[in-house]
């Protein structure tokens, strides 16, 4: 990565959010600062409420913040209209949801290769074949969606979001939608991301399972971040949103 | 349930607005027709009624048989002797004699005043009895010797007013008169455009050669006697030739040409009405259909909370139902806008129709609103009975899908049998034997409605591969957009297939019509080559309306002329019916050429006093060969017997001749005032501007007469079927507008349906315009389907009815089909505006929110 191992690829300062106005305003963020550091997994954990989605989407140019600054691949992206946000999320950022969001009718192939696609550019063959392999897929590329489990599609969710080679990754709920087991090999799967591909990960979970993956947890509540841990146990992590849900 | 039904639609309000716009647009015209035709009939009721108003009787010319209007027969005049005669009568108060006929007015400029096709009207008025006049003074006096009334219309549209001069044409060369007066027809400025113009008896009877003749005789009674007793008493002294009716019985009688009128207009745009509202069909169909399968979790929790298959099913069928009656009425009162706007236009393009305020009646409200909710009940019972196979489990569970009903899979099947049942019908239809007009048209309809639908069934296997192969350029060319249009284009073949459809029916009705059309200007283009071997032809300035035999005779007076062909035309009764019969001169034998079964074309000018030919299939008809004796009983009651000299083969693309055709010389002998349908003519040198500035010159007095080279005549007489349909296009296009909405409706479901899709599409890094250009080129893909299907089956039922009509030969429109493939592509795109704007406007966050 260009950026090298440490220095921030998203960095968000006193970033508020609120919705509505008079007595119908909720404050979602109230004044977040987060930098994400450049080839680590950062989870977001927090109740139910606590902004951590709004804080994915707005790192992730998908929604506006109030007032702060966000800067990404060391842009402010705040002020960007919609074409040029549209560009910094085909050049910089990759999804990972929590319904897969696959097109049913392309095959697992064609969805993965979408957003390459989509921008015009060829698929480096070499690259892909490595891709399809580190991801697991190689017999499956061409199945529709229909005729993967759910850990495949998510797979292929998965190789959706490398295969531009992004600055970053979001990832919403990646597991949240599978059981157990499938959920530990895509947790497994997104770890090797970081760890040998060199990939910087941004996951919004609220399993304590799933966080422990992390290099770094940030625990949001009423739209503050009011914890950090790093290199936490799923034990610590759950003990953590414990702690934070009882205050 | 019904609240629930009533909620629901309110929470859908776009999708119902956009499905009930398919039904609106079909009762419009439906209630529209009603209005604007009821309220010309009322107008026309006035107008007759005025006109014999203190009239209690009418004496009239008898033809021998009934008449059709613009045969160039017309019913013979009588002696004016008997006008004193019939005023002596004992109850006789006053009987005023009168003389119409065609006039034909020329503007300051030596034109001749046509406005369309309308007729010019001429008739003689009586200053001392304006009570008796058809014509209303409404300035100026009543016409003395060398005086004319005109109507107010043609008056204000040229600037004319009293005391100007005008030139007026009957059946002479033009005459300079002074204007006296302007005049109403009855108590409005014109019907249907036509010019009219009433001079003094003398005047008028001179002018239609009808001198010591009259064409009408109106009688009033002695107070306290009654038009019956009247009537009896003018029976006992009339003379042969001559019938008498009460006054009013006389405006029934001339109130039956526009009452045909009137009553075909109303089935000709009805017609369209209904075409719209069965494509509306396919819309609401389809609309519905989608609906459903979007509300297929909200229809699973009711069947969770207790709901049975029969409520489901209720409530489908009471939004539709709410629906169609909220669209019906809607478009009932759209209607009278249309009518409105429809008086508007015929007036604009010089057609004004009589208005004397629009007719709203019952009958109007009762077939609109029944059409309309029958309609949207219909195309709403198979959606209704797939929301009940909706099954309670799909309230929990992720993707559950509505089961396929029982007759599911003998859908293609089905489609067959429904698609060759209507073709079956179509050829009975059309090859039947012995079958009536209303049977024919019955059958042929029919046939079709199910042709439509069998083929919009049909169609939905071959949804992949048209989509692949129409949606290749996109997919070559337009990136990934392009890629994912195709992809979403086929991913429901059902539902692009029905979409398509709406459209399909449009454009193979459109082009039905143009191969027709292309196929009949082809064939005819091909007669007039082969019959027409002179250099000039005459006609009237509306290249249709038989001429005054005078101007004929006048240009054959020009200098280099070689031979007039004149062709007369009218009617006669032949073998006991009504026949198409013609009269030609012997200067035809130069001019026309005709293939001879019998005889040869020299026959065309040896006909004589009593020598006649026939056509092909008329001398097989009635057993005729050479020396065959045909017996002509002409409109002024004269029996002759004429003798077969020749027989013809008309080409295909037809002959300026009736089945039977006699000299000039004979037809003039039996009919008042004589008139040309066409003449031919031959000159030394063959078209040249010195030929053409002879003609001009001796045609100048007939300002109602115009010539044409063989190639400018082909095109004046093809005009009138380019102007008819244009009409024509215009109307399909309402189906085709209707099938557009469709397409809105599908587009707007879809980009709804996957809204989660779109948005994921944005978040990894589709821009706006690929996200617009994506829905567009689906757009386009499906309404090129729908072109497709429509152009080919539209080529195919041409195919078949010129196969029935032998007049005429197959031609494939070509330009056409590529100007409807264009057409459809831009309805395509239309269409696609608001949808692709709907969807660029997603939030990408949709995609992570949305369920």
């Amino acid at each position: 990565m260009e950026n090298g191992n440490g220095s921030a690829v998203v960095v968000a300062q006193d970033v508020t959010r609120q919705y509505g106005e008079g007595d119908t305003r909720v404050d979602a963020l109230r004044g977040v600062s987060v930098d994400v550091p450049s080839g680590k997994l950062t989870a977001v954990m927090g109740p139910s409420g606590s902004g951590k989605s709004t804080l994915m989407h707005i790192l992730a140019g998908l929604d506006k913040p109030t007032a702060g600054s966000v800067v990404v691949a060391g842009k402010e992206i705040t002020t960007l209209g919609d074409s040029e946000l549209t560009k910094l999320r085909r050049e910089h950022i990759g999804f990972v949801f929590q319904f897969f969001n696959l097109l049913p009718m392309l095959n697992a192939e064609e969805n993965i290769l979408l957003p390459l696609t989509i921008a015009g550019v060829k698929p480096d063959r070499a690259r892909f074949d490595e891709l399809i392999r580190s991801v697991g897929l190689g017999d499956r590329l061409r199945h529709r969606p229909s005729e993967l489990s759910g850990g495949q599609q998510q797979r292929v969710a998965i190789a959706r979001a490398l295969v531009s080679e992004p600055d970053v990754v979001f990832a919403d709920e990646p597991t949240g939608n599978l059981d157990s087991k499938t959920g530990g090999e895509i947790l497994e799967l997104l770890r090797h991301a970081v760890r040998d591909l060199g990939q910087t990960v941004v996951m919004v979970t609220h399993e304590a399972r799933a966080a422990a993956i992390a290099d770094r947890v940030l625990f949001l509540a009423d739209g503050n971040i009011v914890r950090e841990l790093s290199g936490a146990s799923a034990h610590e992590i759950a003990a953590t949103v414990e702690e934070i849900s009882a205050q | 349930m019904i609240r629930f039904s009533l909620k629901g639609m309110m929470g859908r309000k776009l999708r119902t607005a956009l499905t009930a716009l398919a039904v609106i647009l079909g009762v419009t015209m439906v209630s529209g027709t009603f209005v604007l035709t009821d309220s010309i009939d009322k107008a026309f009721d006035a107008i007759f009624s005025s006109v014999y108003e203190g009239t209690d009787a009418t004496i009239t010319g008898r033809s021998a048989f009934d008449l059709s209007d613009g045969s160039g027969t017309t019913a013979p005049p009588f002696d004016e002797s008997l006008q004193p005669e019939v005023a002596a009568l004992p109850d006789v108060a006053a009987a005023i004699g009168g003389v119409a006929g065609e006039a034909q007015l020329v503007g300051k400029n030596g034109k001749a005043i046509v406005f369309g096709g309308a007729p010019n009207l001429g008739f003689s008025v009586d200053p001392t009895k304006p009570e008796f006049n058809t014509l209303t003074l409404e300035q100026g006096s009543w016409p003395a010797d060398g005086e004319v009334v005109i109507d107010v219309a043609t008056a204000s549209k040229k600037d004319l007013s009293v005391g100007d001069q005008i030139g007026v044409q009957a059946e002479g060369p033009v005459e300079q008169f002074k204007i006296s007066g302007l005049v109403k027809f009855g108590s409005v400025d014109t019907i249907g455009g036509a010019t009219l113009a009433g001079f003094n008896l003398p005047t008028a009877q001179q002018l239609f050669r009808k001198v010591g003749k009259l064409d009408q005789i109106r009688v009033a009674g002695k107070p306290g006697v009654s038009s019956s007793q009247l009537v009896s008493e003018i029976e006992a002294i009339l003379p042969e030739g001559t019938q008498v009716r009460t006054g009013a019985e006389q405006a029934t009688e001339d109130a039956k040409g526009t009452d045909e009128f009137i009553s075909f207009l109303r089935y000709f745009l009805l017609a369209f009405g209904v075409i719209a509202l069965f494509v509306g069909a396919f819309v609401i169909f389809n609309s519905l259909s989608i609906t459903i399968a979007q509300r297929t979790r909200e229809l699973a929790t009711l069947r969770t909370l207790g709901a049975s298959r029969r409520q489901v099913r209720f409530s489908v069928i009471v939004e539709s139902l709410v629906m169609g009656t909220l669209a019906s009425i809607i478009g009932l009162f759209l209607g009278l806008a249309l009518a409105t706007g429809l008086f508007k236009l015929f007036d604009a393009v010089g057609f004004t129709l009589p208005n004397s305020g629009l007719i709203f009646s019952t009958r109007t409200i009762i077939v609109s609103l029944l059409l309309g909710i029958t309609v949207t009940l219909i195309a709403s019972i198979l959606p209704a009975f797939k929301a009940t196979r909706v099954p309670p489990i799909a309230a929990v569970r992720e993707g559950a899908t509505i089961a396929p009903g029982r007759f599911a899979r003998f859908r293609t099947p089905i489609a067959a049998v429904i698609t060759l049942l209507g073709f079956a019908g179509l050829l009975w239809g059309l090859f039947g034997p012995d079958l009536e007009t209303t049977q024919i048209l019955l059958f042929m309809i029919l046939g079709m409605v199910l042709v439509f639908i069998g083929v919009a069934m049909l169609s939905a296997p071959l949804i992949p591969g048209l989509t692949g192969i129409l949606g290749w350029p996109g997919a070559r060319f337009g990136g990934a957009a392009g890629a994912l249009a195709r992809d979403n284009a086929r991913r429901n073949p059902q539902r692009t297939a029905s979409t398509a459809a709406a459209l399909m029916i449009g454009l193979a009705l459109v082009t039905l019509v143009a191969t027709l059309a292309g196929s009949i200007v082809q064939t005819f283009t091909g007669a007039v080559d082969k019959v027409f071997v002179g250099n000039y032809a005459i006609t009237a300035q509306n290249n249709f309306s038989p001429i005054p035999i005078d101007a004929a005779a006048a240009a054959a007076q020009a200098p280099g002329v070689v031979a007039v062909g004149n062709v007369r035309t009218g009617e006669a009764l032949v073998f006991g019916s009504t026949e198409f019969a013609t009269a030609v001169d012997p200067g035809a034998a130069k001019v026309i050429n005709l293939d001879w079964v019998e005889g040869s074309n020299a026959v065309l000018g040896e006909l004589g006093k009593d020598g006649a030919f026939v056509d092909e299939d008329y001398a097989k008809k009635h057993d005729l060969k050479i020396g065959s004796p045909v017996e002509i009983t002409f409109a002024n009651g004269t029996t002759a017997t004429f003798t077969v000299k020749g027989i013809f083969d008309p080409p295909s693309g037809g002959s300026p001749f009736g089945v039977v055709t006699i000299s000039a010389e004979a037809w003039d002998a039996q009919t008042s005032s004589p008139k040309n349908l066409y003449s031919f003519v031959r000159m030394d040198g063959g078209e040249s501007e010195a030929n053409a500035a002879a003609l001009e010159a001796a045609l100048k007095p007939f300002p109602n007469a115009k010539f044409a080279t063989r190639g400018q005549f082909v095109t004046n007489q093809i005009s009138g079927l380019k102007s008819i349909l244009n009409v024509l296009y215009v109307l399909l296009g309402l189906s085709i507008i209707v099938s557009l909405f469709g397409i809105i409706n599908t587009l707007v479901l879809s980009v709804f349906e996957r809204t989660r899709e779109i948005g994921m599409l944005r978040a990894i890094g589709m821009n706006r315009r690929q996200t617009r250009r994506m829905i567009r080129h689906e757009s386009v893909i499906t309404s090129m389907i729908g072109a497709l299907i429509g152009i080919v089956l539209g080529v195919i039922l041409a195919g078949l009815l010129i196969f029935k009509i032998d007049l005429i030969d197959f031609s494939f429109p070509t330009s056409q089909v590529i100007i409807f493939a264009i057409a459809a592509v831009l309805v395509g795109v239309v269409a696609a505006i608001f949808p692709a704007r709907r969807a660029a406007k997603l939030n990408p966050l949709e995609a992570l929110h949305y369920e």
